[in-house]
């Protein structure tokens, strides 16, 4: 029996001790209509050799960033990834070991879990970070929830330029609560009118770098959302934060985001890891899990979590939020990845992403193609081509390019013939090369 | 027994020297840029650590060695099922076809992805008895508070959405579940348990009427009790229109033996994380899916992921009632494989051994302890067990001092104070992959301890004292709050109380 | 556990010292005991309107926060400032130096239906 170790030996030796004859026995309390008596409908065991070529075959059938040029982001980004991550990562001591909530025996979690707060508040220039999210778009939810919370005001003001997706989640999350969602349009990709914002505005929320890669104006959002005493809340993307001023220091409230290039798989998705900071002052609001340094009776220094009375375990109903686990496992592998790149690899990745990144924005104007808008972008830019996007985009396919992200299906029939390209560190000047090649190809 | 000889560990930023770098990053062959005039203004300073390769790897093995996991030893505690993390999951996890795809390529180009997610939905539908299954929750509360969003839309579908105002909920249960129900705008009333440990059917009725949104219990309790009346519970929601949530924490318990679909719940998380292998990684990533009847099914989070008749997967987003989007892709992906390669290795033949021996296991510990800890309520416990230390409380001695003694003797402790309304609690979770052996170690650990409680319980209050640090002033931690470290150069600027 | 004599007390362990319109308002030294290391106190606004029996804030140790009570109605014209760097003073002194808020009574006449010294020290019992 795959993974239970029992002989019949230790089976009849137990049930001695317990004082019963069969482990059916031990269901008497299950009243008998209950009792599920036939075989599950289910596949037949598998035994590992099978497993394994199972879940071959599936994973043969994806087209994967290993088979062809990436250019595909959106959110998530294939970035390398250092082996040293996933060695640390899939230690067992780290990998199968619960929630540190007996410090004694998790000093070693704890202690990264600690490093992982520094690095992020750093990084996004903040004050406090917490021990992470289930994922950006929750993050970002969460973070609107805390607004509407602080200042008792009901309205959310969202740019469009934020991740489609994150949008949806935040409409789900406040409808469950009966806050109302405000939405500026940005049929430039950016946010220019901020004439929604109110009295009764909890907060504005803003994406830096933007869904389509452009820079945002962090001080007019700023100024908007201070002149009516709602909150001011930054999405970032992490990488590009080793290069632009960071959120924190245009004032920022809160910024969120996705860690998930931050050594983290994109994984069709999940498990990615959602970044939480904000100022101190809101430290007792903060959902989700922080850890502290403190010292134990002899004056060691060691790591808890804290501020344990936010969590639901102890406020229940009136937790801060309702979330019981972080991405720990996630939070670790940016950790490692952080310490490996450091100062100066974080910047020669986000270097190396605006450099091919400009470099495409040229390369790709084949064939009536042109970068939509002249705006400062990072690491991705809106491609606007002489025909509908979903088409070029599988043709290009077999072609060995994942040529990036229709807009139309997410900002309707203006956009189209729009492109949303990425250019991490990975890609190189020959696969862009190819990229323009094939592209004028199918164009 | 003698104390780790392992040095203090220095933080991070305390090592390495400026320049270093330890990855070898991908080098740019793309023209350089002027990064001012393509970005605008640059940031000044970034205080990331400067080490090499081989440090960071020290640097993490070591905290590693200060750190207890399943693969280090018994890990017993209640409500977590802390199982054997199969290593083929991570094998198959690792799969490059997984692991370097994106949720938003086009669905034709990652037919195998669609394939692992309707497998597992099929599986766990047939497991549990429920009509649908969604991936979409990241974790265990994640997946409590979209059950509670259907049952929102689904009262609001029949133009009782501002009537149903409480949501009842057993005063054992976990505090995910009040919480959750806040999160939904929902107000909280508490269903007292009964003398035998079971939820107390008369004030149950004098609460249920046409103002109850639903009832959120955990099969079995967190008690470790399988709820005898759960039908008839069940009944008496429905028959005022309310609805009943269950709490799939304790799922372990009835894999393959009793399915919560039968017993009459509209709905129900389940923890991947715990019934079905899938790494607690230090408190996270959880897997929360969720099992619902048919007529919940409109409100779906979207995408809804389907097998159409013909065999193929398809991915449905145009749904007019369905609550939105509870996170922004596909659910935990990369665990759904692991839960999917570990749910096809039992299959439909072994399926059912998962609870009967994660069963045996537990009453097996609870008897061996009956005469040092006695149960809570004294019938045969499922998957876990609940023993109350009540008789050492007179000796100065706590249920956390047992459990930071066990320490000492190289166990991970239980779970200890919870449920709530058992005073000195110790709730034990052996699970199914156990074996005899570690069993009787514990239980004479146990049995020492319990007895060293008794004749020299001066050694349980300065328990544990084996390990790096001693028990830990939280207090100061809160009221000295630290939570990050602050470079030398800006110290002098950091606020210094929060 | 200490009861001061020449003060009233709730069920739920408040105690109030009453000097003409108002009411200084903490918690008993049984309840700081029962806490445990009290780590912060979250107090109202000054301004505040009270009710009789409506929670004005909370006190939080490492791993409980419980409500606070006021037994009277009124403003709250005075909260411990004290208390926002040193809330151990809730375990040291609690009728004295860890005392909460004043309130300036809107119905006075609630006090005499709090709990006298004798009965507070009977109900702990």
């Amino acid at each position: 029996m795959p993974y239970i170790p029992h002989t019949e030996a230790d089976v009849e030796a137990m049930l001695q001790t317990i004082g019963v004859n069969r482990i059916e026995d031990l269901f008497s309390e299950v009243p008998e209509n209950l009792r599920f008596s036939r075989e599950l409908n289910i596949p037949d065991a598998m035994d590992e050799s099978k497993l394994y070529a199972h879940l071959k075959g599936l994973s043969d059938q994806n087209v994967d960033a290993t088979k062809v040029s990436w250019f595909l982001g959106a959110g998530l980004y294939d970035r390398f990834v250092p082996a040293s991550v996933g060695a640390v990562i899939s230690r067992g001591e780290y990998l199968t070991s619960y929630t540190p909530y007996q410090p004694e025996f998790s000093q070693g979690y704890l202690q990264t879990i600690y490093e992982f707060q520094s690095m992020i508040a750093e990084l996004y220039g903040m004050e406090v970070a917490n021990a992470s999210m289930y994922d950006g778009s929750t993050s970002m939810a969460e973070a609107a929830v805390l607004a509407h919370g602080l200042t008792g005001r009901r309205k959310i003001v969202v740019s469009a330029s934020v991740h489609p997706h994150y949008r949806q989640v935040l409409e789900t999350y406040l409808w469950a609560q009966s806050l109302d969602l405000v939405t500026i349009s940005t049929p430039q990709a950016l946010t220019e009118d901020y004439s929604v914002v109110d009295d009764q505005t909890a907060c504005v929320i803003i994406q830096h770098p933007n869904f389509f890669g452009s820079l945002e104006d962090l001080g007019k959002a700023h100024d908007a959302a201070r002149k009516a005493g709602a909150m001011f809340i930054v999405v970032s993307d992490p990488t590009s934060m080793a290069l632009l001023k960071p959120p924190g220091e245009f004032d920022a409230d809160i910024v969120v985001g996705e860690g998930q290039p931050l050594g983290v798989a994109m994984g069709f998705g999940g498990p990615l890891v959602g970044l939480f900071a904000c100022k101190r002052e809101l430290v007792r609001r903060i959902p989700g899990r922080i850890v502290g340094r403190t010292q134990d009776h002899e004056g060691r220094p060691g790591y808890v979590m804290t501020l344990r009375t936010r969590e639901q375990d102890i406020r229940r109903e009136k937790a801060t939020s309702n979330i019981c686990t972080n991405e720990a496992l996630m939070a670790l592998a940016a950790t490692v990845y952080m310490s490996a790149l450091g100062k100066n690899g974080l910047r020669k990745v986000a270097e190396g992403t605006v450099r091919n990144t400009q470099y495409a924005r040229q390369a790709l104007a084949v064939q009536g193609a042109r970068p939509k808008f002249e705006h400062k972008v990072f690491g991705e830019f809106v491609l606007e081509l002489p025909r509908d996007a979903s088409e070029v985009q599988k043709e290009l396919i077999p072609r060995g390019i994942m040529a990036g992200l229709p807009l139309g299906p997410y900002y309707g029939d203006a956009w189209k013939n729009s492109l949303l390209v990425a250019c991490t560190e990975t890609r190189t000047r020959a696969q862009i090369d190819h990229y323009a090649a094939m592209l004028k190809e199918v164009l | 027994m003698p104390m780790k000889q392992v040095p203090q560990p220095i933080s991070i930023f305390e090592k390495g020297s400026p320049g270093r770098m330890g990855a070898n990053l991908p080098e740019t062959d793309a023209p350089e840029v002027d990064l001012q005039a393509a970005l605008g203004d640059l940031r000044d300073d970034l205080h990331l650590p400067e080490l090499g390769e081989l440090e960071v790897l020290r640097h993490f093995t070591n905290l590693s060695h200060i750190n207890y996991g399943i693969e280090t030893g018994f890990y017993p505690l209640g409500s977590c099922t802390m199982k054997y993390n199969p290593k083929i999951n991570e094998a198959t996890a690792g799969l490059p076809g997984f692991r370097a795809i994106h949720p938003m390529q086009p669905v034709e180009t990652a037919p195998g992805a669609f394939e692992v997610l309707a497998q597992v939905q099929e599986i766990l539908c047939e497991v549990a008895g429920f009509d649908e299954i969604t991936l979409q929750p990241l974790a265990g509360a994640h997946g409590e508070l979209t059950c509670l969003m259907l049952i929102k839309a689904y009262h609001d579908s029949r133009g009782e959405g501002a009537q149903r105002k409480y949501v009842l909920i057993p005063d054992s249960a976990h505090g995910t579940n009040p919480a959750s129900a806040a999160a939904c705008g929902y107000e909280v009333k508490s269903v007292p348990t009964d003398a035998h440990g079971n939820t107390d059917l008369e004030a149950l009725r004098g609460m249920v009427n046409n103002e109850v949104a639903a009832l959120m219990i955990t099969n079995p309790s967190t008690l470790g009790l399988f709820e005898p009346n759960i039908k008839e519970i069940c009944d008496l929601l429905h028959s005022v229109g309310a609805q009943v949530f269950c709490d799939g924490a304790n799922m372990n318990a009835m894999v393959g033996t009793t399915r919560p679909g039968d017993h009459g719940f509209d709905c129900m998380h389940f923890n991947l994380h715990k019934t079905f292998s899938t790494p607690h990684g230090g408190g996270g990533p959880g897997c929360g899916a969720i099992g619902l009847m048919k007529h919940l099914e409109p409100f779906l989070p979207i995408p809804v992921i389907r097998r159409a008749s013909n065999g193929k997967v398809q991915l449905e987003t145009a749904r007019p009632l369905s609550i939105g989007r509870v996170s922004a892709f596909y659910g935990q992906f990369l665990m759904e494989v692991r839960a999917l390669t570990y749910l096809l290795a039992y299959g439909r033949q072994k399926m059912r051994n998962i609870s009967r021996f994660a069963v045996l296991n537990a009453n097996y510990v609870k008897a061996r302890l009956r005469d040092v800890l006695p149960a809570a309520h004294d019938r045969h416990c499922m998957h876990e067990c609940v023993l109350t230390a009540t008789r050492y409380k007179k000796g100065g001695v706590r249920a956390l001092d047992i459990s930071k003694r066990l320490i000492d003797y190289g166990f991970h402790p239980p779970t200890n104070y919870f449920p709530l309304i058992v005073p000195e609690a110790i709730m034990i979770e052996p699970t199914e992959t156990e074996t005899k052996e570690t069993l009787d170690a514990f239980c004479d650990a146990m049995i020492a301890i319990c007895k060293e409680a008794e004749e020299s319980p001066e050694l349980l209050h300065g328990a544990p004292s084996t390990q790096i640090v001693g028990r830990l002033d939280e207090a100061a931690a809160v009221k000295n709050l630290d939570v990050r470290w602050i470079h030398p150069s800006r110290r002098e600027k950091a606020p210094v109380s929060g | 556990m200490n009861v001061p004599t020449d003060l009233k007390y709730t069920k739920s362990h408040e105690w109030v010292r009453v000097e003409g319109d108002i009411a200084t308002i903490g918690i008993t030294d049984h309840a700081q005991s029962e806490l445990g290391d009290i780590v912060f106190v979250d107090l109202p606004n000054v301004g505040r309107a009270l009710n009789a029996e409506e929670s004005f804030g909370t006190v939080e140790s490492v791993k409980t926060a419980s409500d606070l009570y006021s037994p009277v109605s009124g403003e709250v014209v005075e909260a411990n400032p004290a208390l926002s760097t040193q809330s151990e003073l809730v375990n040291t002194d609690p009728y004295l130096g860890g005392w909460m808020i004043k309130v300036r009574m809107s119905q006075p006449d609630q006090v005499a239906a709090l709990m006298d010294p004798a009965s507070y020290q009977a109900s702990l019992d």
